[in-house]
């Protein structure tokens, strides 16, 4: 791929910080529509990330969110210091949810993110070790499936 | 119908988005919980919620929704209307309660963005 096409970029996440919860996917989805990215795909990338913002903010210390575009892809990676999953099975089904009010309070935690990640995502890989962190690859095709 | 029809239907202050009262919109979704906004809701929808938090429009744009409006007459921060603006979404204010504001809106033609959650669906997406 020629290199002025190629998109990526890094955002760092601070743990508890709701306020500025959905900043990450906003900014990357602008950065996605510069580059004339589908709009059916940005839309699936913008939620893919803000899901797995909320999940760094309400479960970790600190995290990134990295994404690449590639010729026929986009990826997102999510990466965190913090709690971890204990079960990821149980973690992936929809309605399960360990959120405390803080987090339900700004409108989250029904239990969805994980499930919802899954299914805006052609590709989907979670690995997890609790107390440690919780790593997250979600990519998206450009052509559809 | 138009912005500016649900406007005077929910009689509404339009606080961010003057200028786009003519957007076209046929459908909708009304809920708080954002997790089931970014699960549920489809672009082109207006969003009818009671959360007035920056993540509302944040929730909004990832999901190219028309518009929000806040009902319940829930106070707005600058905050949130600050982002809206740079976002572009449209925000009207009702005092209605939900139930209100969405059977007014159905009443004079709007629908749901989708009907019905079906549960096989989801399995079978997963």
């Amino acid at each position: 791929m020629p290199s002025e096409e190629y998109l990526e970029g890094i955002y760092q996440i601070q743990g508890r910080d709701f306020v500025d919860a959905g900043i990450v996917s906003s900014e990357m989805k602008k950065k996605l529509k510069e580059k004339g990215i589908p709009e059916s795909i940005i839309r699936k990338v913008a939620v893919v990330t803000f899901e797995a913002e909320v999940n760094i903010i309400s479960y970790a210390e600190q995290g990134t969110i990295r994404y690449y575009v590639e010729p026929n892809s986009v990826t997102i990676e999510a990466n965190d210091i913090g709690a971890g999953i204990e079960d990821l099975e149980l973690a992936q089904q929809e309605g399960y949810s360990t959120a405390d009010d803080s987090i339900r309070e700004m409108g989250f935690g029904a239990g969805m993110g994980l499930a919802n990640i899954k299914n805006h995502s052609d590709e989907f890989e979670i690995s997890s070790v609790p107390h440690e962190g919780t790593y997250l690859r979600s990519t998206i095709y450009l052509n559809g499936k | 119908m138009t912005l500016e029809q649900i406007k005077d239907l929910l009689d509404a202050k339009v606080v961010v988005g003057d200028n786009k009262l003519d957007l076209e919109i046929t459908t909708a979704f009304g809920a708080d919980l954002m997790s089931d906004v970014l699960a549920f809701a489809r672009s082109g929808c207006l969003l009818i919620t009671g959360l007035s938090n920056p993540q509302a429009v944040r929730t909004a744009y990832a999901l190219d929704i028309a518009a929000i409006i806040v009902c319940r007459g829930k106070a707005l921060t600058d905050k949130f209307i600050e982002i809206a603006k740079e976002l572009g979404i449209p925000i009207l204010w009702t005092q209605f309660i939900m139930f209100e504001a969405c059977g007014r809106l159905y009443r004079e033609g709007l629908t749901g963005c989708i009907r019905e959650v079906f549960v096989e669906d989801k399995q079978r997406a997963q």
